[in-house]
């Protein structure tokens, strides 16, 4: 696909493509979907919005989109007040919704050219063809929308939201319900948008996902954010080693050797637990060094069964530690 | 006031292509009814009937014929055209588009209006084959097909926003606007009514158009052409109006 010419914007390099400052949703019935929710997304990444089933991410998504009316706050794209400028502003922003929202009737070809026209832009059939070719619908083009499978819907979507050469695309959980061989093809599909220089902000469930492409991650709960930070930054500032040493005889005590060490013992004193370190490798090495110890000490064992925390059992973690603040 | 032409020109051809996905029924389905109608009241019991302010039975009737299938179908094309997107969740695209108001009702309701300008010509070259007939002010009758087309496209938009189920969208066309029509002089001259139903009579806003259209048909009708042509265009100004202000607030549009 073509390069985006109009990346340069009217931002300077380090302003935020997208600024939310303090927005806030509250339904008539007095549910808080967003709760004072304060969030810049920097051009140019990729940004994983996490959070459980109705913590805010979709309610989020749409205040940026129009689809929700903010109940207090302010959201600024490209420079842009979203509330004063919001045709500036939407003329550049995409959305590729979680559910599968088409006409059913449309052919494929009819239905990507129909989003490009609605954003305003010129009929363009070389660029319509460009991207339903990069999503592989080309060959689907004169098809209706009914006939297609559930995947091909869902790029359909995609290829619908970038009818209009959005600069900022939101995708509210891309993969949701796809099998993991598409779900792979959706990550390269994106992966591919960012190079070209489109700025993502994704919704998942699977933090896999977001772990495997994101730049940035944030979770939310309750509509409120909880943390944003840099992924590799969150590794290491939260990620943990975990390591099992199975013994060959049980311990009754840690000797005093091996006090200085993050451990415990597990089951009956026949196996030693490490937890410690960052998401950097420290506490690999630290395992090496116990292990060494163990040695030193006199004290024989069968295996190790080490493993790095993932994202995911940080998100759990944090979301779970939170709930527990929250209790309190 | 920014006006994106380009966007509204997308909407107006894509619900004019919806429009031909059913053009057999679309088109079929009024052209049969007329048909049927200019048998049975043209035909076997017009032949038994005056002429009207020196105007055949048959072609009498014309105006308020074409003013029935204006109605229903311009209504429920319209409010059928805005409630699908909601009902299938495809309205997220309008809505996170840089379109307005003013887009939005071009398209909706202009392919809307456009499709009842197309049946009115159908429904027209049908009488033709049953009823001997000349229009007096052919300019007058098709500036105001066209006004009563777009205010109940109009009108129809509102149905097809406040409508949360297909119930809510029949409704209406079939409770009021169908009746109503029946009573307001399509087959009669209110002057045939007996006291004091002449007068209550005048309470059906229906009498109004149905009058208007007749009198640029034959010049002759039951009320003056000056009031039902104000009474359509505060309809029309009503409708636009409660649109900008469902716009505005999003009711039944964003949460």
């Amino acid at each position: 696909m073509a390069t985006k010419g109009n990346c340069a914007m009217n931002l300077s390099p380090m302003q935020p493509i997208l600024e939310i400052s303090g927005l806030t949703k509250r339904y008539a019935g007095g549910l808080v979907a967003l709760d004072n929710v304060d969030l810049a997304i920097n051009r140019g990444e990729l940004f994983a919005l996490l959070g459980p089933n109705g913590a805010g991410k979709t309610t989020l998504i749409g205040a940026v989109c129009g689809l929700v009316r903010p109940t207090s706050g302010t959201i600024r794209a490209f420079g842009h007040d979203l509330a004063k400028d919001w045709r500036t502003a939407r003329a550049r922003i995409g959305l590729v919704p979680q559910e599968l929202a088409t006409d059913m009737f449309e052919p494929v070809e009819r239905a990507v050219a129909y989003s490009r026209e609605l954003f305003g832009l010129a009929p363009d059939k070389a660029r319509i063809e460009e991207i339903l070719r990069s999503l592989s619908l080309w060959d689907k083009r004169k098809e209706r929308i009914m006939a297609l499978s559930g995947g091909m819907k869902r790029r359909l979507l995609i290829a619908k939201a970038l009818a209009h050469e959005p600069d900022l695309l939101f995708l509210d959980e891309p993969t949701a319900g796809v099998d993991v061989e598409l779900r792979r093809d959706m990550w390269k599909l994106i992966g591919a948008m960012r190079e070209r220089g489109v700025t993502i902000i994704l919704t998942t469930h699977y933090i896999e996902e977001a772990e495997e492409m994101a730049d940035r991650v944030g979770i939310i709960r309750n509509g409120r954010i909880l943390m944003v930070d840099d992924k590799a930054e969150m590794m290491k500032r939260l990620g943990r080693t975990e390591a099992v040493i199975s013994l060959a005889s049980p311990l009754s005590n840690i000797p005093a050797s091996l006090e200085h060490f993050a451990i415990h013992l597990e089951n009956a004193g026949s196996s030693i637990c490490y937890r410690g370190g960052d998401g950097t490798g420290k506490g690999r090495s630290e395992v090496a060094d116990l292990t060494k110890a163990l040695i030193a000490a006199g004290i024989d064992y069968t295996g190790i069964d080490i493993r790095e925390s993932s994202l995911e059992d940080i998100f759990v973690d944090l979301v779970e530690e939170r709930e527990t603040e929250g209790v309190q | 006031m920014t006006f994106n032409a380009r966007s509204a020109w997308a909407i107006y051809k894509r619900e004019l292509m919806r429009f031909l996905r059913t053009a057999f029924q679309s088109v079929l389905s009024p052209v049969l009814t007329t048909s049927l109608y200019f048998i049975v009241f043209g035909a076997a019991i017009g032949s038994r009937m005056p002429d009207l302010g020196g105007v055949s039975y048959a072609a009498f009737i014309i105006p308020g014929l074409l003013m029935l299938t204006l109605l229903g179908e311009t209504t429920s094309n319209s409010s059928f055209g805005i409630y699908m997107p909601r009902f299938t969740g495809t309205i997220y695209e309008l809505l996170s588009a840089p379109v307005g108001v003013a887009e939005t009702l071009v398209g909706f309701v202009g392919a809307a209006a456009t499709k009842s300008l197309i049946l009115a010509g159908i429904i027209l070259a049908t009488a033709m084959l049953f009823v001997d007939y000349t229009i007096a002010h052919p300019f007058w009758a098709i500036l105001y097909i066209m006004l009563v087309a777009s205010s109940f496209s109009l009108f129809g938009f509102i149905l097809g926003i406040w409508a949360d189920n297909f119930e809510k969208l029949g409704i209406i066309p079939m409770l009021f606007l169908t009746p109503l029509t029946f009573l307001g002089g399509t087959f009669y001259s209110i002057d045939m009514l007996p006291k004091p139903w002449d007068t209550i009579a005048l309470a059906n806003p229906i009498v109004y158009l149905v009058n208007g259209l007749r009198w640029t048909f034959y010049g002759t009708s039951d009320v003056s052409i000056g009031v039902s042509l104000g009474l359509t265009l505060g309809f029309l100004a009503i409708c636009v109006a409660i649109i900008a202000i469902i716009f505005k607030t999003g009711w039944r549009l964003r949460s």
